[in-house]
């Protein structure tokens, strides 16, 4: 039930309440309001038909490197 | 690119090692603890993605891992499925609903069978396809079953904005959302810290991913410096799972006073402000009845008296509803963590997927459905 894809945002509609998104090939309409200050090429997480969140790239990255330093340790 | 990193999150080889140091650091805690570590997805998504990426199986010499009551559809009690049945039989009226609570049991029906019986109901994936359905059908009263967690809850409300600012008054919200923290913090203190301790009490709480969005990860707090159970928020890949295990086990050995967060790229501090807005400006919280749980106070969204106009339970008079009947199903210790579906005498038996008895095996998130599909033994 609370399943969320991660999309891509293709273009905004004029006024800012709707916006297009591309998840895995998929385009579709999506609500935009709960995020106001996402922008086109922005990764957003879409639920029941609204982006709720902006994915934030820096903390993917920050996981995945402190993931791989743990690892290295490990491995060494 | 954001998206190359998204997919290492999936990424099979990653996963592999991170399991061997995940295990190391449960079989750490085992010593620890001195017996082996039980933890809680509270979240019906973790449950089917522990079973899906086979993490479940994977890790259950090291980690007993037990679903909670966090699937919406399965804690919608028999009586309020009663009064969407209900709702669906006034005369010209368009039930709008998400897929799942089609197939859910009341006390007589479910709304597929009131539907072969004449109701108007329509499968929506989103709450603005209910305000479609009401633009095009004005004469008519669009009911839509307004059901999820934090998550959800925002949606709805925002689409109830939407259509009192285009003047749609046909549009009628059936509000069955649900609050996530007063259900667990009921949960924290029922039978399951005062019974036999070791076989149901629960050592650490993987928390809602995507709730914890709307809600933030500091108002999880509670978990920690109130119930004394350490608790970590996750996301949903399988390198996210382990994240959080990882996370979890280092929280109790060393005794974090703070809700860990390993789902940072979407969960902030003070989480989605604007959400949080728009539920507070239409909803308010009131008691609420949870199947296998029981009445939780302050744990359900009803829409505040401003909008009464579109309330569907203040709008519309129901007649009686059907009396409850008693079943052998399970789904209520299941929701509590207490019994696993392989301990229900319906399991795979009179109860699957194409007849479910219950509501945990008519969700696909549901932990009989998540079961029947993946940890059941043919």
């Amino acid at each position: 039930m609370c399943l969320a894809a991660p999309s891509q945002i293709t273009h905004i509609e004029e006024g800012g309440f709707m916006a297009e998104v591309e998840s895995f090939g998929n385009k579709r309409r999506v609500a935009l309001i709960m995020v106001p200050t996402a922008k086109v090429g922005d990764y957003v997480l879409v639920h029941a038909g609204y982006a709720i969140q902006i994915l934030d790239e820096e903390e993917a990255k920050e996981s995945l490197r402190l993931w791989e330093e743990i690892l290295c340790s490990q491995n060494s | 690119m954001l998206s190359e990193q998204l997919k290492r999150f999936r990424e099979p080889q990653l996963a592999k090692e991170t399991i061997v140091k995940v295990k190391k650091s449960l079989q750490a805690l085992q010593t620890y603890q001195g017996h082996k570590a039980i933890f809680m997805e509270f979240c019906g998504t973790h449950t089917a993605a522990f079973s899906r990426t086979g993490l479940r199986q994977e890790l259950k010499e090291y980690v007993t891992l037990l679903s909670g009551p966090g699937c919406p559809v399965c804690v919608t009690s028999a009586q309020d499925v009663d009064r969407i049945i209900a709702f669906s039989q006034i005369p010209q009226a368009i039930i709008a609903t998400f897929g799942d609570m089609v197939k859910v049991r009341g006390s007589e029906m479910t709304l597929q069978e009131a539907k072969a019986c004449g109701s108007d109901v329509r499968i929506v994936y989103s709450s603005l396809e209910a305000l479609e359905i009401a633009r095009e059908n004005r004469e008519r009263p669009v009911i839509f079953i307004a059901v999820g967690f934090e998550t959800t809850t925002p949606t709805a409300a925002l689409t109830l904005t939407k259509a009192i600012e285009e003047g749609i008054d046909n549009l009628f919200l059936y509000s069955l959302h649900k609050a996530t923290a007063p259900a667990l913090k009921a949960l924290l203190h029922s039978e399951l810290t005062t019974t036999d301790k070791r076989s149901t009490n629960i050592d650490g709480i993987i928390l809602p991913g995507h709730v914890a969005i709307i809600t933030g990860r500091k108002c999880w707090d509670f978990v920690v410096q109130e119930s004394k159970i350490q608790a970590t928020i996750s996301g949903f890949e399988a390198l996210d799972l382990l994240l959080a295990l990882e996370d979890l086990t280092q929280g109790i050995m060393n005794q974090h006073d703070q809700v860990g967060n390993a789902y940072g790229r979407a969960v902030s501090e003070a989480g989605n402000i604007v959400a949080q807005q728009a539920m507070e400006q239409i909803f308010e919280l009131q008691g609420g009845d949870w199947r296998g749980l029981g009445s939780i106070p302050q744990s359900s969204y009803k829409l505040k008296k401003e909008y009464a106009a579109h309330d569907a339970e203040k709008a519309f008079t129901l007649p009686a509803l059907p009396e409850s009947k008693g079943s052998s199903c399970q789904c209520g210790d299941i929701l509590k963590g207490i019994k696993t579906p392989l301990q229900c005498p319906l399991f795979a038996k009179s109860c699957d997927p194409v007849h479910p008895q219950g509501p945990c095996m008519v969700s696909h998130e549901g932990t009989c459905a998540t079961y029947y599909k993946y940890e059941r033994k043919l």
